[in-house]
Order: structure tokens, then sequence, then C-alpha cells
């Protein structure tokens, strides 16, 4: 089964199996093109190399400290790539500034959730809508036409966003008064505020009991339905299984499978980075 | 302790709860009458009534020019420190900046000698206000926390040598004959002249209702949720498309303009800047007057400004045991700060977002036990 793995990733393998016609139309959204990343002698990311196709959900999977959060980091601009690139939408990424990539259509949640504690749903999800307004300081100060629109744009996209991720009730609470599920939820919603093409989660499941895990895969294919491409990391592994095209693994930096989710569970190299392997086989 | 704090708490939440539920013509009403009051505060015939609010060693009048001067300061503070977030300990600086170039460009003492009028000099104090706060930010804004109140410190304290210590801004020595702001009454005699102060305050009241205005529209727009956002947690703003670092600068520049808009009215008023008026305690005041009013809350900087002049002004000409109060009034001020931090540390009107937070910790403290 292994070898099948260690193939060079081709896109026929990337589809569901009904989709080989498809294939060669298939675009890719998001290339890690060999990027390693280093802090001091560090190697968090070693030749990291995996394409994402548009309209996929990809998982991105690995045993605690393989690097799935340091290559989100290095998506989205947070860390830059000592070596190799990052490319979105066939543009080159690698040294743009995170509000750029965001408005470039990538958008992300956090491990540990980052909302703004002391702000509204409403107003965490409109900070979110803002990425693509252009009201300016003038505009704001004198209320202009373009303030007014793009208030009420703004308004509806989260009221509309709400309701998407299911908590249409918690508008006006401080994000720091909602549950731990709900703030997940706005988290989600706040990221689809920006209009993403591409949604990064990270570890969005964490905590979750098997109820709320279920209602979180539902909307997770909701949001691929609606066009979104999905990036997840997920520890969980039938979360991960039930719900994604295709899995990308990791292991100290390293990738080291890449395929059907079928595939790479069968993985002798993939059981090992999460089981351990016996002695014997070893070298 | 903890139920003199209830007792405190409750009942401003009962005030703020009935001020949001009350029907709009009732608080545009309830704000006409306090505009109207303020309006009449310096008459000798209104506040002969108000018991011992007045201050009894010097001209009211004067005072509330003074006080009116640091609520506008604590406004354009709030705006850096209260919605964005940057601990900005050297705000007088932009002051002096406004003050100094209405000074350069009007006083016959001027190096210059272009002695313009005091409202030409004034878009243009306006103006080099908001460059230095975008030139101070450019480079500073990268810094975060302690590290940016520490730069913004020296900023302040740059001004305040350069002021003393330049020939071309005359040290201590100063400017003198500063003119004063235009406009004269029926009879020929100028509004703005030396005896009178009311007419300055009356049009430092109109200019803070118009930059509270302005400030409430930042505030309620995408501009003001982009401070917030940056406030509460700067990576997470970012990456969900904030450009932080514009809306810094815009922090920065507009806390600036007003900062510069108090130094020119004040110019204008005292005819005399030198390099005295420049003391690193009137940055530590106002930032002082922000948090006690309620950081983040625009009624909260106007109430703390306010109470922080009058009570240093207060003390004035009050003898008690044969002590002049007034030279122990920082000592007063530091006690009330005490005092505040440990019974409202939100301050006196925190903003909704934070009174939220105190509000919640206080039920943790009670289930907790």
């Amino acid at each position: 089964m292994g070898e099948t793995v260690q193939k060079p990733t081709v896109p026929e393998q990337a589809g569901p199996p009904a989709a080989e016609s498809t294939a060669a139309t298939r675009e890719p959204l998001l290339e890690v093109d060999h990027v390693t990343l280093r802090f001091g002698g560090v190697v968090a990311l070693n030749d990291v190399d995996f394409t994402l196709y548009k309209g996929e959900i990809l998982g991105l999977i690995g045993p605690n400290g393989a690097g799935k959060t340091t290559c989100f980091n290095a998506m989205t601009g947070i860390y830059q790539p000592s070596e190799g690139e990052i490319r979105f939408r066939g543009e080159r990424i690698t040294g743009k500034k995170k509000h750029q990539i965001t408005k470039l259509g990538m958008a992300r949640t956090f491990q540990n959730i980052r909302l703004f504690p002391e702000m509204t749903a409403l107003e965490n999800i409109q900070v979110g809508a803002d990425a693509h307004h252009k009201t300016s300081v003038l505009s704001a100060l004198f209320r202009l036409p373009r303030h007014h629109r793009e208030e009420r744009d703004g308004r509806e996209k989260a009221e509309r966003l709400l309701d998407f991720v299911g908590i249409p009730g918690r508008m006006h609470d401080l994000a720091r008064n909602l549950s731990y599920g709900e703030q997940r939820r706005l988290e989600i919603a706040r990221a689809l505020a920006t209009d993403p093409v591409l949604l990064c989660l990270d570890e969005p499941a964490a905590g979750f009991n098997p109820a709320e895990k279920e209602e979180l895969l539902q909307l997770i294919r909701k949001i691929r339905d609606q066009g979104v491409t999905v990036l997840l990391i997920e520890h969980d592994m039938r979360l991960v299984m039930g719900v994604t095209d295709r899995i990308v693994v990791l292991e100290f930096g390293k990738k080291i499978a890449d395929g059907l989710p079928a595939e790479v569970r069968e993985d002798h190299r993939v059981i090992a980075a999460y089981l351990g392997v016996p002695d014997d086989d070893v070298a | 302790m903890t139920s003199v704090r209830e007792w405190i708490y409750s009942g401003r939440h009962a005030v703020s709860e009935r001020w949001h539920h009350a029907p709009r013509w009732m608080r545009w009403a309830v704000i006409a009458a306090v505009i109207v009051f303020f309006y009449a505060l310096p008459n000798r015939e209104f506040y002969q009534w108000l018991g011992p609010i007045p201050t009894t060693g010097s001209n009211f009048g004067q005072v509330l020019f003074t006080i009116s001067i640091y609520v506008l300061l604590a406004v354009g503070l709030n705006i850096v420190v209260g919605f964005a977030g940057l601990l900005d300990l050297g705000y007088f600086g932009f002051f002096a900046v406004g003050a100094y170039t209405v000074a350069v460009l009007t006083s016959p003492s001027s190096d210059l000698k272009t002695l313009w009028p005091w409202l030409l000099a004034l878009p243009v104090a306006l103006v080099l206000t908001m460059i230095s706060g975008v030139m101070l930010g450019t480079p500073t804004l990268r810094l975060r926390g302690d590290y940016l109140a520490i730069v913004t410190l020296g900023f302040a304290e740059m001004i305040r040598v350069a002021a003393t210590s330049s020939e071309f801004l005359k040290g201590q020595r100063g400017f003198n004959q500063i003119p004063h702001p235009p406009g004269s009454y029926a009879d020929g005699k100028p509004i703005f002249g030396v005896l009178d102060p009311r007419p300055y305050y009356w049009l430092v009241l109109t200019l803070i209702i118009l930059v509270v205005i302005g400030v409430r529209n930042l505030n309620r727009s995408r501009v003001g949720r982009a401070w917030i956002s940056i406030r509460e947690d700067e990576d997470a703003a970012q990456l969900m498309g904030v450009p932080t670092f514009k809306f810094k600068l815009w922090a920065f520049a507009s806390g600036a303009f007003i900062g510069g808009l108090a130094g020119a009215l004040f110019a204008g008023k005292q005819n005399f800047v030198s390099s005295q008026n420049l003391e690193l305690l009137n940055s530590i005041i106002i930032l002082a007057a922000v948090i006690l009013g309620g950081s983040g809350n625009i009624v909260g900087a106007i109430v703390g400004g306010g109470l922080v002049a009058y009570m240093i002004e207060r003390f004035r000409g009050i003898e008690l045991l044969g002590i002049q109060l007034y030279e122990y009034r920082f000592m007063f001020f530091g006690l009330v700060l005490v005092v505040m931090m440990i019974f409202r540390p939100q301050g006196l009107i925190p903003n909704r977002r934070r009174a939220a937070e105190f509000k919640d910790r206080r039920k943790e403290v009670i289930v907790g036990g």
C-alpha cells in the first residue's frame, strides 16, 4: 500500500475515483512548493511540498509538533519560508503582508480561539467583512454614502453568516460570553466574512463531543458546497476520514504521505508515525 | 469592600440600563440640557446658585477654560489609548507642536516675523501636528505595549528639550503677543479679549462638541472596529484583513490632530507660550484622566478630563490648618487614582464592552464563593 502513496501525487489520485474525467480541469489553488522553514537550528518545515485543488477538502494531519500549524502560519504570512515559496491562485504570496493574503481570498481560524473578546459577535464578523470594504477615514467621519452602504452590507452579511454557522441568536452578545462551541462557530463565521476562496481550519473540533463534531462535519461540507475550498488540520482521525477528499500527512516537519483517505489510513509510515514502530522495524 | 464595590456598580449599572432603554427623544433632551448647562456655567448669574462647585481661588471662567482644554486632550488621547490600545505617554507633545506652530507663525518675538493672524496659523498648526503624529508613528508603531510607551515618552521629552534649548523656539523666554482668535461684537469690542475668559471657553466647548461628533462617527464605523480589533488582538486583526499599521497611524494622526487643536487654542487664549508649559506631568495627567474616566469611552474621557482638571484647580486658595492645599494637589490626585483603581478599575464610565467584562468577573467571584 505504501508504494501507491509514495508515488508523486498526480491529479487523478487527488479526486474522488469517479472524477477522473475532471482531473484535467482541476485547477491548483494553493501550491506549497518545497517550503523549508527554520527557526535558528530547528527545522520546523523540511521541504514540504503539496498542492491544494479548487473545490476539495484537504486534511493536514500529523502527530503533535509535526508542523501543521507552522505550515498554516507560513501560508497566511505569519512566518516567511526560509526556502521555497507558496503560490495562491497562481500568485506568489511569500513575502506578502497578512492582510493582503486575506484579501486575496485566504481565511483562517485558530487552534486556540482568537476572537476579539470585547466585541459583539456581530462586530467580530463585521471586522471580517470590512476586509473588502473601502470606507476611508473621511467617509466614516462625515458619514458619506459609501459608509452607509458598506455598513449595511457588513451587517446583512454578518446576520446571514451567524445564521449559516447556527448561532443566529447571539448577534449582540460579546464574543467572550459565548460558549466554547459557539466561539468556534463564530470564528468560522468571521473567517467566512472575508469572502475566502480557501478556508483554513486549525483543529476546529478540538474539545468537541461526538455530537458537536458531527454538526461541525455538516458545517464543513456546507461550506464546501458554497464553493469554498477547505484545508483542515485535525487530530480526530474519524472526522478527517469522514470529511476530507485527500490527506497530507506531516511528521517532524516532513511530508510523509499524500493521498486519498483510504490510502493514507493503510500507509505503514502514517501508522508508524501515529502509533510508533516496533524496534525491529526501525532502519 | 466587595459590597461597596457591588453597591457602586449596581448604582451605575441601573443608570446606564435606564439610559440605554430610554426613548430617543428623551436621550436627546438630556444631552441638550447638559450642553445648555455647560454653556451657561461660566456666567456668574448662573453659577452663584451652584454652592461650592465654582472655584474660590481663581476666576471660574478661567478654570473652565483650562478644564475644557483638558477635556479636549482626553477625548483625543482616548482614541489612541482607549480605542486602538496604543499606550502613548507623550501625548502632550502634540499639544506642544500645535501651540508652538501658532506661536512661531504669529508672534512678533518669532524669528520668522510672519505675524500671521491666529485663524490663518490654525490650519497650518493642525496639519503640522498630524504630520508630526505620522512621523512619530511610522517608525514606532511597529513596536508594541511597553516599548511604544517608552518611545512616545521620549518624543515628548525631545519636544520639551528642543523648546527649552533651541534659540529658534526661545526657551523659557517664550513667545509673547500671540494674537487672539478673530471676531468682534456689534460695538466693535473684540470677542476674544484679555479680560473675559468666557468666549474662549465657549469656543473650546463648541469645538469639543464637533470633535466628539466626529470621533463618535469614526468609532461607529469600519475605522472604529479596526481600532478596537487591533486593541483586542493585533495579529488576529491583521489575519482578518485589517491593515493594522495604516489604522494605527490613523489613530495617532487623529489623536495628534485633536492635541494640536488644543495647543493652538491654548496659544490663542494665553498670548504666551514658553517651554514652561511643557511638563511631562501634563502627559501623565491626561492619561490618568482617560483611565479614570473609563478608557475606550468618549463620555468617560470627557468626564475624566473634566474631573481631573477641576480637582487640581479646586484646591487653589483653600487653606486648612494653615496649609495651602493647592501645594498638595497632586498628592490628592494620586490618592484619588489609587482609590479608583481599587474600587473601579474600569473607570467611572467604562465602555459597554469593558463594563460587561467586569460584570462577568463579578459573577465569577460570586459563583466561586
